[in-house]
C-alpha cells in the first residue's frame, strides 16, 4: 500500500498528492512518470511525476477528475493509500542527460495546458536547479483554473500566465501568446509543450512555421506503461512508437495527433457508463438512452 | 476395472455452455477417476515419462501413491521436482511430453500424467496440505526478477535449500503470463494460480510487486545496496510484436497482450471491475499459437463472432492439439492459408474490414514447416470491427539495457547457460522466455531449476 501524506484541492476538479512511495522517489528524473491504481478493482492510470521528495520518499502527483477513477481518487484523504503505485515509467527528458553548460546556452520555452502544467514544474525546477532560467507560458480557461503558480513563478525565467476568457494574465490561448513573444523579439532554440492533445497539436503547427524544435509529452491510454501491451502505440514520423517505453516525450513536429485523438476516444463510452454509475450510485437504473442500466 | 487402452474420462464443461462464460472448462478427476486411471500406471522401472518432463517429476512415484489413495504423499513427491503442479497438469502440452513417452501410448492411450498431476495438487489446495520447508536458512540472500513460471519456480527452490529470497514483479499481482495471459476458463486465478503462488509464500519466499527492475532499481543496485549475492532474472518475453500493415493503428486493432491483460489481470470481463473492454461484434485473431487460441476464445466469451486468421494450414497450427479443439467446438472460424495485408479504417479512426490474400506452402523453411507464399491476385476484404495480433513477443530490452556486462544475442534475448543459467555477468543467472524467448510454462520451470541449482553451487562454495 502507498499512504498518501497530503491531499490538496487546488483547483475546481484539480487535485495533488503526496504518496509515500520510495523506490520511485529515489531513481525518478522529470519526464517520467507512474501508473497508479486505487484498490482491488480499480484500473491502472497513468500519471506524470509532478514533484518528489528523495529523502522524505514521496511522489507528489496532480490529476484533474475526468471519469469514474480519478472521480474515486479525488475523494481520497491524507492517510488514505492506493494499493498499487508503479514507477518511474518511461524515458527521462532530454534535457536531464544535456551537456548543462550548452544547455545554458540555450534559450527554452515550455508552453504547459491546464493539468499539462503539472509535468511542466519538475523540468522547469531541475533546470533552475542547474543554473537555466526557462521561460514558461501557462494556459488555463479561466483565473481559477491556474493551478502551481507561485511554485512555477519561483522557478521560471519569466512567467506568462493567459487565460481563454481574459480574467487573468495574457488574455487568449497559449498559441497567441507564443506569438506574441516571438513577434516581440524572443528567440526560442526549444520548445516543450505539454498539456491536452489538441493544444499540443496547435502549439507545434505554430512552432514549425516559427521554426522552433519542440518536444512534447504524449498521453495515450495505457495499461501496463511497461512496453508489453502496445495500448499505447502512436505514430512518430513513419515509425511506431509504444508511448510508455519510448517516450512519453517525443519531437512534435513528427507526431500525428489526429491519430492520438482518435485512439483517446476509444473508449469514450464505456468510460461516460462507469462514470454514471458512479455518480447516481443505487439509483441508476439505465434509462438514460446510452447505458442500458446495470445489466 | 478400468480399460487399460483407453484414459478413464475427464469431464468438462458442455461446449455451448461454456462458450459463455470464463468458467474452467475441464472439471478433472475426483478421487475415485484418478485411481481408476492411476491403476493403468505400469510402474515402468526405466520410465520413459519421466525423461519426457522437464522437470524431472517421479511420475510413476506420485502415481502409485495415488493407487493406494496416498493423496497426500503423491504431492510431496511431485513437490521434490515442481513448485506448481496445479498449473502445470493444466496448461503443460503433455502430448509432446511426459504423455507422448509412457509405454501405455503404443497400443492405446497413454496415462493422463497430466490430469492425474492436477489432480493431486488440486487435492492439496482444497484441504491445505503444506509444501516441506527448509529446516534451517543458510544466510545467503537472492533476488529474483519476475514472478512468473521460471521465477516462481527458482524462488521454490532456493527457498527451500534455506536461501533467503526475494521475488521482484513489475505488475501488481503476482504470476507473469498465468494471470494476465492464461485465461481464467484454463486456469483459474483465485482458485489456483494464487493458493499456488500462497504456497511459495509459505516456503518463506517474500514479494515485492510494483518494482520495475532497470527503473525502479536496477540488478546493479540489488547487489551493491541491498545485499543480494546472487540474481535470477526470469522477466520473460513480454513484448508484442505487430505486422507492420497500415491501418495498424486504428481503434480496434489490440495486441493480444493488450487484448487478455485487460480481460484476465484487470477483469475487464467483469463489470464490477472498472478497466474497460472493447470487446467487438467480429473479431479477427491473427496467428496461430496458444496465444490465438486464448484470445480468440476469450473474445468469444465477450460476445463476438470470431475468425482465427493464420497463414499456414491446420497442420502447421502451433497451438496444442487440445486448445485447437475446444476453440472450434466452441465455435471459433478458422481462415486458414490467409494473411492480412492492410486493416481498412472508417472515417472515425475504427477497424472496418482487412485486406487479406489467400497463401499456398511451398518449401520447408528453417524451422522445418512449409513456408508460405502469397497467391498473386487473390487478395479479397473480410468485415471485421476488432482486430487482435498474436503474432509473438519478444524479451523487453529494459533489463539488459540497465544492467552492465550483461549480454544479450541478436533476438534481445539473455545468454544465458542452460544447465544452469549462468549469464555473462557474475553472480546473475536466467532462464525462461528472457533467454529462450516465447516458450512454455514447463520449459520456463526447468530453466528456473537450472537457474536455482547454478545459484546454488555458486553461493555454497562461499
Amino acid at each position: 500500500m502507498y499512504k498518501i501524506r497530503k491531499a490538496e484541492k487546488l483547483a475546481d476538479k484539480i487535485y495533488l498528492m503526496d504518496v509515500e512511495a520510495p523506490r520511485v522517489a529515489k531513481h525518478c528524473e522529470p519526464g517520467q512518470f507512474v501508473i497508479v491504481k486505487l484498490d482491488e478493482k480499480g484500473e491502472r492510470i497513468p500519471l506524470t511525476i509532478c514533484d518528489y521528495d528523495r529523502k522524505e520518499g514521496t511522489i507528489t502527483i496532480v490529476f484533474q477528475t475526468v471519469g469514474a477513477s480519478t472521480e474515486k481518487f479525488a475523494a481520497l484523504k491524507e492517510g488514505d493509500s492506493f494499493q498499487d503505485f508503479t514507477g518511474p515509467l518511461g524515458r527521462p527528458s532530454e534535457l536531464v542527460n544535456e551537456d548543462i553548460e550548452s544547455l545554458k546556452q540555450k534559450k527554452i520555452l515550455f508552453v504547459g495546458g491546464g493539468v499539462g502544467s503539472a509535468p511542466v514544474y519538475p523540468q522547469v525546477k531541475w533546470l533552475k536547479e542547474h543554473g537555466v532560467d526557462a521561460d514558461v507560458i501557462i494556459g488555463a480557461k479561466t483565473k481559477d483554473m491556474l493551478i502551481l503558480e507561485d511554485e512555477m513563478k519561483a522557478v521560471s525565467g519569466n512567467y506568462y500566465p493567459c487565460t481563454d476568457d481574459g480574467t487573468y494574465g495574457h488574455a487568449g490561448m497559449v498559441t497567441s501568446m507564443v506569438e506574441e513573444l516571438v513577434n516581440g523579439g524572443q528567440k526560442y532554440d526549444l520548445c516543450v509543450a505539454i498539456g491536452p492533445v489538441i493544444m499540443m497539436k496547435f502549439v507545434c503547427l505554430l512552432t514549425k512555421k516559427l521554426g522552433i524544435p519542440t518536444v512534447v509529452s504524449m498521453n495515450p491510454i495505457m495499461v501496463d506503461g511497461t512496453g508489453m501491451c502496445g495500448a499505447c502505440r502512436l505514430h512518430v514520423g513513419d515509425e511506431i512508437k509504444f508511448a510508455c517505453v519510448d517516450g512519453p516525450e517525443f519531437d512534435g513536429h513528427l507526431v500525428n495527433f489526429d491519430e492520438a485523438m482518435k485512439r483517446q476516444q476509444m473508449y469514450k463510452t464505456q468510460e461516460g457508463r462507469a462514470l454514471l454509475k458512479l455518480q447516481e450510485g443505487d439509483t441508476h437504473h439505465g434509462g438514460c438512452g446510452n447505458c442500458g442500466g446495470d445489466e | 476395472m478400468a480399460d487399460m487402452f483407453k484414459r478413464v474420462p475427464v469431464r468438462e464443461q458442455e461446449a455451448k455452455v461454456r462458450a459463455t462464460n470464463f468458467d474452467e472448462v475441464c472439471y478433472g478427476y475426483n478421487k475415485e477417476e484418478a485411481m481408476e486411471e492411476a491403476s493403468r500406471c505400469l510402474n515402468c522401472k526405466n520410465a520413459k515419462c519421466i525423461q519426457g518432463c522437464p522437470v524431472s517429476i517421479n511420475i510413476p512415484g506420485f502415481i502409485s501413491r495415488i493407487k493406494d489413495g496416498d493423496i497426500e504423499g503423491a504431492y510431496q513427491v511431485i513437490g521434490e521436482s515442481s513448485a506448481l503442479p496445479a498449473i502445470c497438469g493444466r496448461v503443460c502440452p503433455q502430448e509432446s511430453q511426459c504423455e507422448c513417452k509412457c509405454v501405455r501410448g503404443i497400443k492405446g492411450e497413454p496415462v493422463s500424467i497430466g490430469k492425474l498431476e492436477r489432480f493431486v495438487a488440486d487435492y492439496a489446495l482444497e484441504h491445505d496440505i503444506k509444501p516441506l520447508k527448509a529446516e534451517k536458512m543458510n544466510g545467503h540472500k537472492v533476488a529474483v526478477i519476475g514472478s512468473g513460471p521460471s521465477g516462481l519456480t527458482c524462488a521454490g527452490d532456493l527457498a527451500k535449500l534455506g536461501y533467503e529470497v526475494t521475488v521482484f514483479e513489475a505488475l501488481h499481482e503476482l504470476g507473469g503470463v498465468l494471470v494476465y495471459g492464461i485465461p481464467e476458463f484454463r486456469l483459474p486465478k483465485e482458485k489456483v494460480v494464487k493458493k499456488e503462488i500462497e504456497k511459495v509464500k509459505e516456503l518463506g519466499v517474500k514479494f515485492e510487486t510494483n518494482v520495475v527492475i532497470g527503473k525502479s532499481t536496477t540488478i546493479d543496485q540489488l547487489m551493491e545496496e541491498e545485499g543480494f549475492e546472487a540474481v535470477f532474472i526470469g522477466s520473460g518475453a513480454g513484448l508484442p510484436m505487430f505486422m507492420g500493415i497500415p491501418g495498424e493503428t486504428a481503434n480496434g486493432v489490440f495486441s493480444a497482450n493488450e487484448y487478455l491483460t485487460r480481460s484476465n489481470l484487470m477483469k475487464a470481463f467483469d463489470d464490477s471491475y472498472d478497466t474497460p473492454i472493447a470487446a467487438g461484434k467480429k473479431v479477427a485473431v491473427v496467428g496461430g499459437g496458444n496465444v490465438a487460441m486464448d484470445a480468440a476464445r476469450t473474445a468469444l466469451r465477450l460476445g463476438a463472432e470470431v475468425h482465427v486468421v493464420y497463414r499456414r494450414s491446420e497442420a502447421e497450427l502451433p497451438a496444442r492439439v487440445e486448445e485447437v479443439h475446444h476453440a472450434k467446438e466452441e465455435g471459433v472460424i478458422f481462415n486458414l492459408l490467409t494473411n492480412p495485408k492492410e486493416i481498412l479504417v472508417d472515417e472515425n479512426g475504427w477497424v472496418k474490414g482487412m485486406r487479406v490474400i489467400k497463401m499456398e506452402l511451398g518449401e520447408p523453411d528453417a524451422s522445418g514447416r512449409r513456408r508460405p507464399i502469397e497467391i498473386p491476385g487473390s487478395e479479397y476484404e473480410i468485415e471485421v470491427d476488432t482486430v487482435i495480433m498474436s503474432l509473438g513477443t519478444s524479451p523487453n530490452p529494459l533489463i539488459a539495457s540497465t544492467t552492465e556486462g550483461l549480454e544479450t544475442n541478436r533476438r534481445k534475448c539473455i545468454v544465458a547457460e542452460e544447465e544452469n543459467g549462468q549469464t555473462s555477468k557474475a553472480c546473475v543467472f536466467a532462464g525462461g522466455d528472457a533467454v529462450t524467448g516465447a516458450a512454455t510454462v514447463i520449459l520456463a520451470m526447468g530453466a528456473g531449476k537450472a537457474g536455482a541449482k547454478g545459484i546454488h553451487e555458486l553461493l555454497s562454495q562461499k
